[in-house]
């Protein structure tokens, strides 16, 4: 979430800089964020020179991930598998969650933004579900499916109903007295009002319920890996630390981070494509 | 040959041509916690003649956008009756287009498709090309053709404004409503949209039913103006006939000793309005 911030305040500040001299526009874009990185290296390199026993020293990390890097495909073993498949196979999980889980949230959250009973109905549930960690549920789903797999997008599938729900809920709630008003001396049945009117209004509430579904979805991932196994990058950070391999586990944590903000980044700009309205940055 | 013989005969099935719109006896009143109910409109009377521009002036409260809302059907009267045409208006309809204060635009559509939603919606029997021929001839009216494809956030408050006296009048409605309809323009763009739906109306006679609270937007605009006494229980106070010919001129208006006269009485009316009410 922070990732996505931090891009909204770079988008602002590249923009404002637009007029001012290119040097100005170099400092803002490049210098700066630059130094931001700079000095988180610097804190690793000061900490890893304290512990010389498990931290590897920047350098030492770049060097022991050049296989990593270079080769993000390799296949070497069913096991052994590049970062971009390990990648892949992360992605596959929380896509296929995240779609299911948008399919029943979208409904759901139109019906209790449109119905009282169903809200009165709902809520309570929503309320109590909503602060339990997705992490919580996968013991349930493993004794549902037997399987790692499908036990991980069941987890995801989770993950991604509460804000999704919550959000178009009131997006559909909150739709402008103006908008309905038009619909009504238009005369306009009430289904063709839900989709000409209702959905097309709500639409930037739901994307921001996207959004924060799908990036709370990349975060649950990681950790529900780490516990079930198999192929995934969520489980190459374990595997990677239970062999005190801590280079990769760095490697790791960047490659998760930018997907993370790809992801972000995709949906608003899919967002921008849906409503023709620049996306507000969820937080 | 029938109509006449109806008339002769006295039959009143058919509205005469004068009485158009009809309120009668409206009262308008909203249940609270003690029981007794706050009435905001007590007993209107009014009527409305064909192709007539007649504005509604009060302060701010007294109901006047409600009265308005009531025609338009968005909103039921506790009592009393309300006809168009001699049929009771009992829910919101096409034949009475609103224009709304704060324009009512769909903000995911672009001008063209806000004006072709409304024409999609109510004038469904029209073939396509018709239908696009209704669209662009009435943008263009509002000289709005080169932002037909812009979307309303892009636009300024007069283009938006302009956007939805375009569609309210494509789809042809019998009575035109306008609730406040330049009240959130700037002053000079207020003028000079007044001026272009006034030229509309003058070219294309209908009948309007306007809320406003500038006595000089109503004065230049309307036939007959209704000024309403201060809520709660507000009633017309008076109704004053504008006498000016059409097409007006602002400028030649001005030098009309009789607008004065006019204006004064009508802000004397607000202000004496003013004063009871505190």
């Amino acid at each position: 979430m922070s990732l996505m911030n931090v891009a909204a305040i770079f988008a602002a500040i590249a923009q404002s800089t637009w007029n001012r001299s290119k040097i100005l526009l170099l400092r803002d874009t490049v210098v700066l964020p630059a130094l931001g990185f700079l000095g988180i290296i610097v804190l690793w390199w000061i900490v890893a020179l304290f512990r010389r026993d498990l931290m590897p020293t920047p350098p030492e990390a770049f060097v022991n991930n050049l296989d990593f890097i270079l080769n993000p495909f390799y296949q070497r073993g069913p096991g052994d598998l590049g970062l971009g498949w390990l990648l892949i196979a992360s992605l596959r999980r929380v896509l296929l969650g995240f779609l299911l889980g948008a399919l029943v949230a979208i409904p759901v959250g139109f019906l209790i933004g449109m119905s009282r009973p169903t809200l009165l109905a709902l809520n309570p549930l929503i309320q109590i579900f909503k602060p339990v960690s997705p992490l919580a549920w996968l013991p349930i789903a493993l004794a549902i499916f037997n399987l790692a797999d499908p036990s991980a997008i069941f987890v995801i599938f989770i993950t991604s109903l509460w804000p999704t729900i919550i959000n178009t809920a009131l997006g559909v709630s909150s739709v402008s007295q103006d908008y309905l008003d038009v619909a009504q001396v238009l005369e306009m049945p009430k289904w063709r009002q839900i989709y000409k009117i209702i959905l097309p209004a709500s639409l930037p509430y739901i994307f921001t319920g996207l959004r924060i579904s799908l990036g709370i979805a990349w975060l649950v991932i990681v950790a529900v890996e780490m516990l079930t196994g198999g192929i995934g990058i969520g489980f190459f950070v374990w595997d990677e630390w239970s062999r005190l391999n801590l280079s990769s586990v760095f490697l790791a944590v960047l490659v998760i981070g930018v997907t993370g903000l790809l992801l972000d980044v995709a949906i608003a700009q899919l967002q921008r494509l849906v409503t023709h309205r620049r996306p507000t940055t969820a937080s | 040959m029938v109509k006449s013989t109806l008339q002769t005969n006295g039959i009143q099935t058919q509205p005469s041509q004068s009485e158009f719109l009809v309120i009668e006896n409206l009262v308008k009143s909203y249940p609270t916690p003690t029981g007794d109910p706050f009435v905001v409109l007590d007993g209107i009377n009014l009527t409305l003649h064909e192709n007539e521009f007649v504005s509604l002036i009060g302060h701010s409260g007294c109901g006047k956008s409600t009265l308005l809302k009531m025609v338009a059907g968005l909103e039921r009267a506790t009592s009393g009756l309300i006809t168009l045409e001699g049929k009771e208006i009992r829910k919101p309809g096409a034949d009475r287009m609103m224009v709304f204060q704060h324009y009512g635009l769909l903000p995911w559509l672009t001008v063209r498709e806000n004006v072709r939603l409304a024409v999609d919606e109510v004038l469904d029997g029209l073939s396509h090309a018709e239908k696009k021929d209704l669209v662009n001839a009435h943008l263009a009216m509002v000289n709005l053709t080169a932002a037909a494809n812009k979307y309303p956030d892009e636009i300024s408050g007069g283009m938006k404004q302009r956007v939805g006296i375009a569609r309210a009048l494509a789809i042809r409605p019998k009575l035109l409503l306008m609730d406040e309809p330049f009240g959130a323009l700037d002053a000079l763009t207020r003028g000079k949209l007044q001026r272009q739906v006034l030229d509309i109306w003058e070219n294309n006679r209908q009948t309007v039913l306007m809320v406003t609270h500038d006595v000089d937007e109503a004065l230049y605009m309307s036939d007959r103006i209704v000024m309403l006494t201060n809520g709660p229980n507000a009633n017309i106070g008076e109704i004053l006939v504008v006498p000016f010919d059409h097409p007006r001129d602002r400028h030649a208006l001005r030098e009309d000793p009789r607008y004065y006269e006019l204006r004064n009485h009508a802000l004397d009316f607000l202000d004496q309005h003013f004063s009871t009410d505190d």
